[in-house]
Protein backbone atom coordinates (compact mmCIF):
# COMPACT_ATOMS: atom_id res chain seq x y z
CA UNK A 1 0.00 0.00 0.00
CA UNK A 2 1.32 3.42 -0.91
CA UNK A 3 1.22 5.77 2.02
CA UNK A 4 0.50 9.38 1.22
CA UNK A 5 -1.49 10.60 4.20
CA UNK A 6 -0.31 10.24 7.80
CA UNK A 7 -2.65 10.62 10.76
CA UNK A 8 -1.35 11.25 14.26
CA UNK A 9 -3.46 10.83 17.38
CA UNK A 10 -1.80 12.92 20.07
CA UNK A 11 -0.45 16.47 19.80
CA UNK A 12 2.06 16.26 22.64
CA UNK A 13 5.84 16.12 22.41
CA UNK A 14 6.09 12.90 20.40
CA UNK A 15 3.10 13.63 18.17
CA UNK A 16 4.45 17.03 17.23
CA UNK A 17 7.93 15.68 16.45
CA UNK A 18 6.52 12.88 14.25
CA UNK A 19 4.23 15.37 12.48
CA UNK A 20 7.28 17.51 11.69
CA UNK A 21 9.25 14.54 10.32
CA UNK A 22 6.28 13.37 8.24
CA UNK A 23 5.81 16.82 6.71
CA UNK A 24 9.49 16.95 5.87
CA UNK A 25 9.19 13.56 4.21
CA UNK A 26 6.43 14.95 2.00
CA UNK A 27 3.35 13.35 3.55
CA UNK A 28 -0.01 14.99 4.06
CA UNK A 29 -0.34 15.15 7.85
CA UNK A 30 -3.38 15.32 10.10
CA UNK A 31 -3.06 15.51 13.87
CA UNK A 32 -5.50 15.53 16.78
CA UNK A 33 -5.30 16.32 20.47
CA UNK A 34 -7.76 15.30 23.15
CA UNK A 35 -11.01 17.03 22.26
CA UNK A 36 -11.68 20.23 20.40
CA UNK A 37 -9.57 21.21 17.39
CA UNK A 38 -9.46 24.79 18.65
CA UNK A 39 -7.35 23.66 21.60
CA UNK A 40 -4.46 22.63 19.35
CA UNK A 41 -4.97 24.90 16.33
CA UNK A 42 -2.44 27.54 17.39
CA UNK A 43 0.08 24.89 18.49
CA UNK A 44 -0.08 23.10 15.16
CA UNK A 45 0.01 26.30 13.12
CA UNK A 46 3.12 27.48 15.00
CA UNK A 47 5.06 24.28 15.66
CA UNK A 48 4.29 22.23 12.56
CA UNK A 49 2.93 24.61 9.92
CA UNK A 50 1.41 22.61 7.10
CA UNK A 51 -0.05 19.87 9.28
CA UNK A 52 -3.83 19.86 9.53
CA UNK A 53 -5.31 20.05 13.04
CA UNK A 54 -8.39 17.83 13.15
CA UNK A 55 -10.46 15.64 15.44
CA UNK A 56 -9.76 11.93 15.88
CA UNK A 57 -12.46 10.77 13.47
CA UNK A 58 -11.27 13.07 10.68
CA UNK A 59 -7.64 12.12 11.27
CA UNK A 60 -8.36 8.41 11.02
CA UNK A 61 -10.79 8.64 8.08
CA UNK A 62 -8.33 10.63 5.97
CA UNK A 63 -5.12 8.74 6.64
CA UNK A 64 -3.38 5.73 5.10
CA UNK A 65 -1.51 5.10 8.31
CA UNK A 66 -2.32 6.17 11.87
CA UNK A 67 0.21 6.78 14.65
CA UNK A 68 -0.83 6.44 18.29
CA UNK A 69 1.18 9.06 20.19
CA UNK A 70 -0.89 9.50 23.34
CA UNK A 71 -0.04 8.52 26.92
CA UNK A 72 -0.35 4.75 27.26
CA UNK A 73 -2.80 5.19 30.12
CA UNK A 74 -5.27 6.87 27.75
CA UNK A 75 -5.49 4.62 24.70
CA UNK A 76 -8.71 3.13 26.02
CA UNK A 77 -10.31 6.57 25.69
CA UNK A 78 -10.34 5.84 21.95
CA UNK A 79 -13.20 3.72 20.71
CA UNK A 80 -11.63 0.55 19.24
CA UNK A 81 -14.04 0.68 16.28
CA UNK A 82 -12.50 3.97 15.20
CA UNK A 83 -9.34 2.17 14.07
CA UNK A 84 -11.10 -0.79 12.47
CA UNK A 85 -9.25 -1.99 9.38
CA UNK A 86 -6.45 0.55 9.83
CA UNK A 87 -2.70 0.16 9.78
CA UNK A 88 -1.63 1.64 13.12
CA UNK A 89 1.82 2.46 14.53
CA UNK A 90 2.00 2.16 18.30
CA UNK A 91 4.57 4.75 19.42
CA UNK A 92 3.54 4.43 23.07
CA UNK A 93 5.27 3.09 26.17
CA UNK A 94 4.49 3.00 29.81
CA UNK A 95 5.98 6.25 31.09
CA UNK A 96 6.13 6.99 34.82
CA UNK A 97 5.67 10.70 34.36
CA UNK A 98 2.25 10.62 32.78
CA UNK A 99 0.86 7.16 33.36
CA UNK A 100 0.91 6.76 37.12
CA UNK A 101 1.33 3.36 38.70
CA UNK A 102 2.50 0.78 36.20
CA UNK A 103 0.37 -2.10 37.43
CA UNK A 104 -2.76 0.00 37.00
CA UNK A 105 -1.95 0.73 33.37
CA UNK A 106 -0.37 -2.50 32.19
CA UNK A 107 -1.07 -6.14 32.74
CA UNK A 108 2.35 -7.39 33.92
CA UNK A 109 1.86 -10.73 32.16
CA UNK A 110 2.03 -9.34 28.65
CA UNK A 111 3.74 -6.51 26.75
CA UNK A 112 2.22 -3.10 26.18
CA UNK A 113 1.80 -3.45 22.42
CA UNK A 114 0.14 -6.85 22.79
CA UNK A 115 -2.41 -5.14 25.02
CA UNK A 116 -2.87 -2.34 22.51
CA UNK A 117 -3.35 -4.90 19.70
CA UNK A 118 -5.85 -6.86 21.79
CA UNK A 119 -7.84 -3.69 22.47
CA UNK A 120 -7.83 -2.48 18.85
CA UNK A 121 -8.54 -6.00 17.66
CA UNK A 122 -9.67 -5.02 14.15
CA UNK A 123 -6.65 -2.84 13.48
CA UNK A 124 -3.14 -3.99 12.52
CA UNK A 125 -0.68 -2.74 15.11
CA UNK A 126 3.04 -2.28 14.48
CA UNK A 127 5.29 -0.95 17.20
CA UNK A 128 7.79 1.74 16.17
CA UNK A 129 9.13 5.19 17.15
CA UNK A 130 8.83 4.27 20.83
CA UNK A 131 12.37 3.74 22.07
CA UNK A 132 14.30 6.82 20.94
CA UNK A 133 13.82 10.07 22.89
CA UNK A 134 11.57 12.52 21.09
CA UNK A 135 14.28 15.13 20.77
CA UNK A 136 16.67 12.59 19.31
CA UNK A 137 13.97 11.63 16.81
CA UNK A 138 13.72 15.27 15.85
CA UNK A 139 17.44 15.97 15.67
CA UNK A 140 18.74 12.69 14.27
CA UNK A 141 16.52 11.97 11.28
CA UNK A 142 18.86 11.61 8.32
CA UNK A 143 18.63 10.50 4.68
CA UNK A 144 19.37 6.88 3.75
CA UNK A 145 23.07 6.19 3.39
CA UNK A 146 24.17 8.98 5.77
CA UNK A 147 26.97 7.46 7.88
CA UNK A 148 25.49 9.00 11.05
CA UNK A 149 22.01 7.64 10.44
CA UNK A 150 20.28 6.03 13.44
CA UNK A 151 17.99 3.00 13.48
CA UNK A 152 14.60 2.17 14.94
CA UNK A 153 13.10 -1.17 15.92
CA UNK A 154 9.93 -2.10 14.04
CA UNK A 155 7.84 -5.09 15.06
CA UNK A 156 4.35 -6.53 14.63
CA UNK A 157 2.59 -9.81 13.94
CA UNK A 158 1.53 -8.98 10.38
CA UNK A 159 4.57 -9.32 8.14
CA UNK A 160 3.19 -7.19 5.27
CA UNK A 161 2.20 -4.43 7.69
CA UNK A 162 5.61 -4.52 9.32
CA UNK A 163 7.28 -4.14 5.92
CA UNK A 164 5.05 -1.19 5.07
CA UNK A 165 5.90 0.49 8.37
CA UNK A 166 9.61 -0.28 7.91
CA UNK A 167 9.51 1.53 4.57
CA UNK A 168 7.65 4.40 6.22
CA UNK A 169 10.32 4.59 8.96
CA UNK A 170 12.94 4.76 6.21
CA UNK A 171 11.20 7.74 4.60
CA UNK A 172 11.02 9.43 8.02
CA UNK A 173 14.82 9.33 8.28
CA UNK A 174 15.82 6.13 10.09
CA UNK A 175 17.23 2.68 9.35
CA UNK A 176 15.22 -0.23 10.67
CA UNK A 177 15.65 -3.48 12.54
CA UNK A 178 12.57 -5.54 11.74
CA UNK A 179 10.88 -8.37 13.63
CA UNK A 180 7.52 -9.98 12.98
CA UNK A 181 6.42 -10.64 16.53
CA UNK A 182 4.63 -7.88 18.39
CA UNK A 183 5.65 -9.34 21.76
CA UNK A 184 9.26 -8.48 20.85
CA UNK A 185 8.27 -4.89 21.53
CA UNK A 186 9.35 -5.61 25.10
CA UNK A 187 12.94 -5.33 23.87
CA UNK A 188 12.50 -1.57 23.55
CA UNK A 189 10.33 -0.80 26.56
CA UNK A 190 11.52 1.20 29.60
CA UNK A 191 14.22 -0.79 31.43
CA UNK A 192 15.72 -2.06 28.18
CA UNK A 193 19.21 -0.86 27.19
CA UNK A 194 17.51 0.36 24.00
CA UNK A 195 15.06 2.65 25.75
CA UNK A 196 16.18 6.25 25.46
CA UNK A 197 19.27 5.30 23.46
CA UNK A 198 19.90 6.35 19.87
CA UNK A 199 21.97 3.80 18.03
CA UNK A 200 23.25 3.02 14.56
CA UNK A 201 21.82 0.09 12.61
CA UNK A 202 24.87 -1.98 13.52
CA UNK A 203 24.59 -1.30 17.27
CA UNK A 204 20.82 -1.71 17.38
CA UNK A 205 21.06 -5.01 15.48
CA UNK A 206 23.77 -6.28 17.80
CA UNK A 207 21.75 -5.57 20.95
CA UNK A 208 18.50 -6.95 19.51
CA UNK A 209 20.26 -10.12 18.29
CA UNK A 210 21.84 -10.69 21.68
CA UNK A 211 18.93 -9.38 23.71
CA UNK A 212 18.84 -12.47 25.94
CA UNK A 213 22.36 -11.61 27.10
CA UNK A 214 21.40 -8.17 28.40
CA UNK A 215 20.46 -7.77 32.03
CA UNK A 216 17.00 -6.63 31.03
CA UNK A 217 16.64 -9.55 28.60
CA UNK A 218 17.42 -11.96 31.44
CA UNK A 219 14.83 -10.32 33.66
CA UNK A 220 12.25 -10.65 30.90
CA UNK A 221 13.12 -14.35 30.38
CA UNK A 222 12.96 -14.99 34.12
CA UNK A 223 9.54 -13.32 34.32
CA UNK A 224 8.29 -15.50 31.46
CA UNK A 225 9.37 -18.70 33.19
CA UNK A 226 7.38 -17.86 36.33
CA UNK B 1 16.14 41.66 19.82
CA UNK B 2 18.02 40.90 23.03
CA UNK B 3 18.47 43.93 25.27
CA UNK B 4 21.85 43.24 26.88
CA UNK B 5 21.31 45.71 29.71
CA UNK B 6 18.08 44.06 30.80
CA UNK B 7 19.35 40.48 30.61
CA UNK B 8 19.09 38.51 33.85
CA UNK B 9 21.46 35.73 34.86
CA UNK B 10 20.58 33.30 37.60
CA UNK B 11 21.72 30.11 39.22
CA UNK B 12 19.53 27.29 40.39
CA UNK B 13 20.16 24.29 42.54
CA UNK B 14 18.03 21.23 43.03
CA UNK B 15 19.60 20.74 46.45
CA UNK B 16 21.95 17.90 45.52
CA UNK B 17 23.93 16.49 48.43
CA UNK B 18 27.36 18.11 48.70
CA UNK B 19 30.50 15.94 48.79
CA UNK B 20 33.49 16.36 51.09
CA UNK B 21 36.98 16.54 49.59
CA UNK B 22 37.57 12.88 50.51
CA UNK B 23 34.51 11.83 48.50
CA UNK B 24 32.26 11.14 51.47
CA UNK B 25 28.89 12.84 51.48
CA UNK B 26 27.73 15.66 53.70
CA UNK B 27 24.46 15.39 55.56
CA UNK B 28 21.33 16.96 54.11
CA UNK B 29 21.48 19.56 56.87
CA UNK B 30 25.05 20.54 55.93
CA UNK B 31 24.07 20.65 52.27
CA UNK B 32 21.19 23.02 53.08
CA UNK B 33 23.52 25.36 54.96
CA UNK B 34 25.92 25.26 52.01
CA UNK B 35 23.12 26.51 49.72
CA UNK B 36 22.48 29.46 52.03
CA UNK B 37 26.17 30.30 51.82
CA UNK B 38 26.08 30.01 48.03
CA UNK B 39 23.10 32.37 47.90
CA UNK B 40 25.19 34.87 49.82
CA UNK B 41 28.11 34.49 47.39
CA UNK B 42 25.82 34.79 44.36
CA UNK B 43 24.40 38.04 45.75
CA UNK B 44 27.87 39.45 46.39
CA UNK B 45 28.84 38.72 42.78
CA UNK B 46 25.72 40.47 41.54
CA UNK B 47 23.79 37.56 40.03
CA UNK B 48 20.09 38.32 39.45
CA UNK B 49 18.38 35.23 40.84
CA UNK B 50 18.95 32.11 42.89
CA UNK B 51 16.41 29.33 42.45
CA UNK B 52 16.06 26.38 44.82
CA UNK B 53 14.19 23.21 43.84
CA UNK B 54 11.69 21.14 45.81
CA UNK B 55 12.32 17.41 46.07
CA UNK B 56 11.22 14.68 48.41
CA UNK B 57 14.01 12.16 47.92
CA UNK B 58 17.17 11.00 49.69
CA UNK B 59 19.47 12.36 46.99
CA UNK B 60 18.29 15.96 47.40
CA UNK B 61 18.39 18.01 50.57
CA UNK B 62 15.63 20.56 50.04
CA UNK B 63 11.95 19.71 50.38
CA UNK B 64 10.93 23.12 51.69
CA UNK B 65 12.63 25.67 49.42
CA UNK B 66 10.93 28.80 50.77
CA UNK B 67 12.48 28.12 54.18
CA UNK B 68 15.95 27.95 52.63
CA UNK B 69 15.19 31.08 50.61
CA UNK B 70 14.08 32.81 53.81
CA UNK B 71 17.51 32.15 55.29
CA UNK B 72 19.18 33.40 52.09
CA UNK B 73 16.98 36.51 52.29
CA UNK B 74 18.46 37.40 55.65
CA UNK B 75 22.06 37.40 54.36
CA UNK B 76 21.53 39.02 50.94
CA UNK B 77 20.47 42.41 49.56
CA UNK B 78 19.59 42.33 45.87
CA UNK B 79 19.32 38.80 44.53
CA UNK B 80 15.83 37.53 43.71
CA UNK B 81 14.72 34.40 45.52
CA UNK B 82 12.93 31.80 43.44
CA UNK B 83 11.77 28.23 43.72
CA UNK B 84 12.80 25.90 40.92
CA UNK B 85 10.06 24.82 40.96
CA UNK B 86 7.14 24.77 43.38
CA UNK B 87 5.17 21.63 42.59
CA UNK B 88 1.77 23.33 42.57
CA UNK B 89 -0.25 20.22 41.72
CA UNK B 90 0.59 18.57 45.04
CA UNK B 91 0.58 21.80 47.05
CA UNK B 92 -2.17 24.01 48.41
CA UNK B 93 -2.49 27.35 46.61
CA UNK B 94 -3.37 29.25 49.80
CA UNK B 95 -0.24 27.89 51.48
CA UNK B 96 1.83 28.70 48.40
CA UNK B 97 0.60 32.28 48.52
CA UNK B 98 1.23 32.55 52.27
CA UNK B 99 4.74 31.17 52.10
CA UNK B 100 5.80 33.40 49.23
CA UNK B 101 4.14 36.51 50.68
CA UNK B 102 6.12 35.84 53.86
CA UNK B 103 9.34 35.34 51.89
CA UNK B 104 8.56 38.57 50.04
CA UNK B 105 8.29 40.38 53.37
CA UNK B 106 11.55 38.90 54.69
CA UNK B 107 13.40 39.84 51.51
CA UNK B 108 11.97 43.29 50.84
CA UNK B 109 10.08 42.20 47.75
CA UNK B 110 12.54 39.73 46.24
CA UNK B 111 10.36 36.60 46.24
CA UNK B 112 9.71 34.95 42.92
CA UNK B 113 7.26 32.11 42.45
CA UNK B 114 8.00 29.44 39.87
CA UNK B 115 5.15 27.02 39.44
CA UNK B 116 5.53 23.77 37.62
CA UNK B 117 5.74 20.08 37.70
CA UNK B 118 9.41 19.57 38.33
CA UNK B 119 10.90 16.38 37.01
CA UNK B 120 9.92 14.10 39.88
CA UNK B 121 6.65 12.69 41.05
CA UNK B 122 7.29 11.69 44.68
CA UNK B 123 5.23 14.60 46.01
CA UNK B 124 1.98 13.15 44.64
CA UNK B 125 1.62 10.10 46.88
CA UNK B 126 3.33 12.00 49.72
CA UNK B 127 0.56 14.57 49.84
CA UNK B 128 -2.22 12.23 48.84
CA UNK B 129 -2.68 13.05 45.17
CA UNK B 130 -3.08 10.82 42.15
CA UNK B 131 -0.40 11.40 39.53
CA UNK B 132 -2.83 10.74 36.70
CA UNK B 133 -4.84 13.81 37.82
CA UNK B 134 -1.73 15.88 37.22
CA UNK B 135 -3.16 18.17 34.54
CA UNK B 136 -6.52 18.74 36.21
CA UNK B 137 -4.79 19.43 39.52
CA UNK B 138 -2.45 21.93 37.94
CA UNK B 139 -5.20 23.73 36.01
CA UNK B 140 -7.47 24.05 39.00
CA UNK B 141 -4.78 25.09 41.46
CA UNK B 142 -3.31 27.58 39.01
CA UNK B 143 -6.74 29.18 38.61
CA UNK B 144 -7.05 29.42 42.39
CA UNK B 145 -3.51 30.75 42.85
CA UNK B 146 -4.16 33.31 40.13
CA UNK B 147 -7.04 34.75 42.13
CA UNK B 148 -5.11 34.66 45.42
CA UNK B 149 -2.32 36.54 43.72
CA UNK B 150 -4.61 39.56 43.27
CA UNK B 151 -4.56 39.89 47.09
CA UNK B 152 -8.29 40.61 47.17
CA UNK B 153 -11.10 38.53 48.72
CA UNK B 154 -11.36 35.22 46.85
CA UNK B 155 -14.38 33.07 46.09
CA UNK B 156 -13.39 29.76 44.54
CA UNK B 157 -14.59 26.20 44.28
CA UNK B 158 -13.15 23.21 42.47
CA UNK B 159 -12.85 19.43 42.53
CA UNK B 160 -9.58 19.17 44.45
CA UNK B 161 -9.24 22.29 46.60
CA UNK B 162 -11.06 23.70 49.59
CA UNK B 163 -13.93 26.05 48.83
CA UNK B 164 -13.30 29.73 49.52
CA UNK B 165 -16.08 32.26 49.99
CA UNK B 166 -15.04 35.87 49.91
CA UNK B 167 -11.90 34.87 51.78
CA UNK B 168 -8.94 37.15 52.46
CA UNK B 169 -5.41 35.72 52.65
CA UNK B 170 -2.47 37.19 54.53
CA UNK B 171 0.05 38.73 54.66
CA UNK B 172 -0.52 41.19 51.85
CA UNK B 173 2.69 42.04 49.99
CA UNK B 174 4.12 45.54 49.79
CA UNK B 175 4.35 45.57 46.01
CA UNK B 176 0.93 44.32 44.96
CA UNK B 177 1.56 41.07 43.14
CA UNK B 178 4.02 38.23 43.57
CA UNK B 179 6.21 37.87 40.49
CA UNK B 180 5.26 34.52 39.03
CA UNK B 181 6.80 32.27 36.39
CA UNK B 182 5.51 29.01 35.04
CA UNK B 183 8.16 26.35 34.49
CA UNK B 184 7.70 24.54 31.19
CA UNK B 185 9.17 21.24 30.10
CA UNK B 186 8.17 21.44 26.46
CA UNK B 187 4.53 20.51 26.25
CA UNK B 188 2.75 22.94 23.93
CA UNK B 189 -0.34 22.91 26.12
CA UNK B 190 1.56 24.22 29.12
CA UNK B 191 3.08 27.08 27.09
CA UNK B 192 -0.36 28.22 25.98
CA UNK B 193 -1.64 27.90 29.54
CA UNK B 194 1.13 30.19 30.82
CA UNK B 195 0.26 32.75 28.14
CA UNK B 196 -3.42 32.50 28.99
CA UNK B 197 -2.72 33.36 32.64
CA UNK B 198 -0.35 36.15 31.62
CA UNK B 199 2.61 34.65 33.49
CA UNK B 200 6.26 34.70 32.60
CA UNK B 201 7.70 31.50 31.18
CA UNK B 202 10.87 29.63 32.06
CA UNK B 203 11.69 26.65 29.86
CA UNK B 204 13.71 23.75 31.23
CA UNK B 205 16.04 22.66 28.44
CA UNK B 206 17.68 19.61 29.94
CA UNK B 207 18.58 17.61 26.86
CA UNK B 208 19.19 18.13 23.17
CA UNK B 209 19.78 21.28 21.18
CA UNK B 210 18.29 24.56 22.31
CA UNK B 211 17.37 25.15 18.66
CA UNK B 212 14.41 22.83 18.86
CA UNK B 213 12.77 25.17 21.38
CA UNK B 214 12.66 28.10 18.94
CA UNK B 215 9.17 27.13 17.75
CA UNK B 216 8.04 26.86 21.39
CA UNK B 217 9.23 30.40 22.12
CA UNK B 218 7.34 31.52 19.00
CA UNK B 219 4.31 29.64 20.28
CA UNK B 220 4.40 31.50 23.60
CA UNK B 221 4.55 34.88 21.85
CA UNK B 222 1.86 33.91 19.32
CA UNK B 223 -0.42 32.67 22.10
CA UNK B 224 0.07 35.82 24.19
CA UNK B 225 -0.79 37.96 21.17
CA UNK B 226 -3.83 35.92 20.24
CA UNK B 227 -5.11 35.91 23.83
CA UNK B 228 -4.26 39.60 24.21
CA UNK B 229 -2.13 38.91 27.28
CA UNK B 230 1.16 40.56 28.25
CA UNK B 231 4.28 39.20 26.56
CA UNK B 232 7.54 38.84 28.45
CA UNK B 233 10.97 37.76 27.28
CA UNK B 234 11.30 34.01 27.82
CA UNK B 235 13.72 32.53 30.37
CA UNK B 236 15.62 29.24 30.05
CA UNK B 237 17.29 26.99 32.57
CA UNK B 238 19.88 24.35 31.73
CA UNK B 239 22.51 22.31 33.53
CA UNK B 240 26.15 23.26 33.54
CA UNK B 241 29.54 23.19 35.16
CA UNK B 242 32.36 25.68 34.80
CA UNK B 243 35.99 25.27 35.87
CA UNK B 244 39.16 27.21 35.07
CA UNK B 245 40.28 24.50 32.72
CA UNK B 246 38.11 22.79 30.15
CA UNK B 247 39.33 19.23 30.74
CA UNK B 248 38.74 19.52 34.46
CA UNK B 249 35.24 20.86 33.81
CA UNK B 250 34.46 17.97 31.47
CA UNK B 251 35.68 15.32 33.90
CA UNK B 252 33.86 16.71 36.94
CA UNK B 253 30.67 17.26 34.96
CA UNK B 254 30.74 13.86 33.26
CA UNK B 255 31.20 12.05 36.55
CA UNK B 256 28.51 14.00 38.37
CA UNK B 257 25.91 14.65 35.71
CA UNK B 258 26.18 11.05 34.51
CA UNK B 259 25.80 9.71 38.03
CA UNK B 260 22.77 11.90 38.54
CA UNK B 261 21.20 11.03 35.19
CA UNK B 262 21.89 7.30 35.49
CA UNK B 263 20.53 7.08 39.02
CA UNK B 264 17.26 8.63 37.90
CA UNK B 265 17.25 6.50 34.75
CA UNK B 266 17.48 3.39 36.87
CA UNK B 267 13.99 3.98 38.27
CA UNK B 268 12.52 5.28 35.02
CA UNK B 269 13.96 2.76 32.64
CA UNK B 270 16.24 4.77 30.42
CA UNK B 271 19.68 3.63 29.34
CA UNK B 272 22.84 4.98 31.08
CA UNK B 273 24.42 8.09 29.59
CA UNK B 274 27.27 7.31 27.21
CA UNK B 275 30.36 9.48 26.88
CA UNK B 276 29.30 10.20 23.28
CA UNK B 277 25.91 11.41 24.46
CA UNK B 278 27.51 13.56 27.16
CA UNK B 279 29.96 15.12 24.71
CA UNK B 280 27.16 15.82 22.26
CA UNK B 281 25.26 17.61 25.01
CA UNK B 282 28.29 19.72 25.94
CA UNK B 283 29.21 20.61 22.33
CA UNK B 284 25.81 21.43 20.85
CA UNK B 285 23.26 20.29 23.42
CA UNK B 286 21.98 21.59 26.71
CA UNK B 287 24.87 20.98 29.12
CA UNK B 288 26.88 24.19 29.47
CA UNK B 289 30.21 22.69 30.48
CA UNK B 290 33.74 23.97 30.04
CA UNK B 291 36.03 26.89 30.73
CA UNK B 292 34.44 30.36 31.02
CA UNK B 293 35.04 31.33 27.38
CA UNK B 294 33.49 28.16 25.95
CA UNK B 295 30.47 28.33 28.24
CA UNK B 296 30.01 32.05 27.53
CA UNK B 297 30.01 31.44 23.77
CA UNK B 298 27.40 28.74 24.10
CA UNK B 299 25.14 30.69 26.47
CA UNK B 300 25.36 33.76 24.22
CA UNK B 301 24.33 31.65 21.25
CA UNK B 302 21.30 30.25 23.09
CA UNK B 303 20.21 33.69 24.34
CA UNK B 304 20.42 35.16 20.86
CA UNK B 305 18.81 32.17 19.16
CA UNK B 306 15.79 32.08 21.46
CA UNK B 307 15.69 35.83 22.13
CA UNK B 308 15.80 35.28 25.88
CA UNK B 309 15.46 37.73 28.74
CA UNK B 310 17.00 35.45 31.31
CA UNK B 311 19.32 32.46 31.54
CA UNK B 312 19.63 30.32 34.66
CA UNK B 313 22.43 27.81 35.03
CA UNK B 314 21.60 24.79 37.14
CA UNK B 315 24.62 24.03 39.30
CA UNK B 316 25.77 21.36 41.70
CA UNK B 317 24.30 18.29 39.94
CA UNK B 318 25.47 15.00 41.41
CA UNK B 319 27.79 15.19 44.39
CA UNK B 320 30.20 18.07 43.91
CA UNK B 321 32.41 19.53 46.60
CA UNK B 322 31.69 22.92 48.14
CA UNK B 323 34.87 24.24 46.51
CA UNK B 324 33.75 23.09 43.04
CA UNK B 325 30.29 24.59 43.52
CA UNK B 326 31.56 27.90 44.84
CA UNK B 327 34.27 28.26 42.20
CA UNK B 328 31.67 27.61 39.52
CA UNK B 329 29.41 30.34 40.86
CA UNK B 330 32.35 32.73 40.98
CA UNK B 331 33.44 31.94 37.39
CA UNK B 332 29.88 32.19 36.12
CA UNK B 333 29.29 35.58 37.74
CA UNK B 334 32.70 37.18 37.19
CA UNK B 335 33.81 35.71 33.86
CA UNK B 336 30.93 34.10 31.98
CA UNK B 337 28.17 36.66 32.51
CA UNK B 338 30.27 39.72 31.52
CA UNK B 339 31.64 37.81 28.53
CA UNK B 340 28.13 36.79 27.38
CA UNK B 341 27.06 40.43 27.53
CA UNK B 342 30.16 41.42 25.59
CA UNK B 343 29.56 38.82 22.87
CA UNK B 344 25.93 39.85 22.53
CA UNK B 345 26.85 43.54 22.39
CA UNK B 346 29.38 42.84 19.63
CA UNK B 347 26.71 41.00 17.71
CA UNK B 348 24.29 43.89 18.13
CA UNK B 349 26.95 46.33 16.94
CA UNK B 350 27.82 44.09 13.99
CA UNK B 351 24.18 44.05 12.95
Amino acid sequence: MAIKRVGILGAGKVGIVLAGLALKAGYEVRISGSGDVKKIALTIKTLVPGAIAAENQDVVANSDIVILAIPLSRYKNINPDLLKGKLVIDAMNYWWETDGIREEVLDPNTTSSEQVQAYFKDATIVKAFNHMGYHNLQEEARPAGDPKRKALFVTGDDKAAVDTVAHFVDTMGFDQVVHDNIADGIMTEPGSPLFGASLSLKDLTRIIDHFDQTEFGQEVMAAKRK
Amino acid sequence: MVDVNKLEFGIETFGDIVANEDGSLQSAAQSIRQIVHEGEIADQYGLSVIGVGEHHRPDYSVSSPETVLGAIASVTKNIKLATAVTVLSSDNPVRVYERFATLDALSNGRAQVMLGRGSFTESFPLFGYDLTDYDDLFNEKLAMYDQLRNEKPVTFSGNFVQELKNQEVYPKTEHGKLETYIGIGGSPESIIRAARFGYKVIIAIIGGQADRFKPYVDLYHAAAKELKMPEYPVAVHSHGFIADNKDEAMEVAFKNIKANFDRIGLTRGWAPMSREQFEGETQVGSFYVGDPEFVAQRIARTIKLLDLGRFDLVYGAGNQTAAQRERMIELYATKVVPRVKEILSEKVAAN
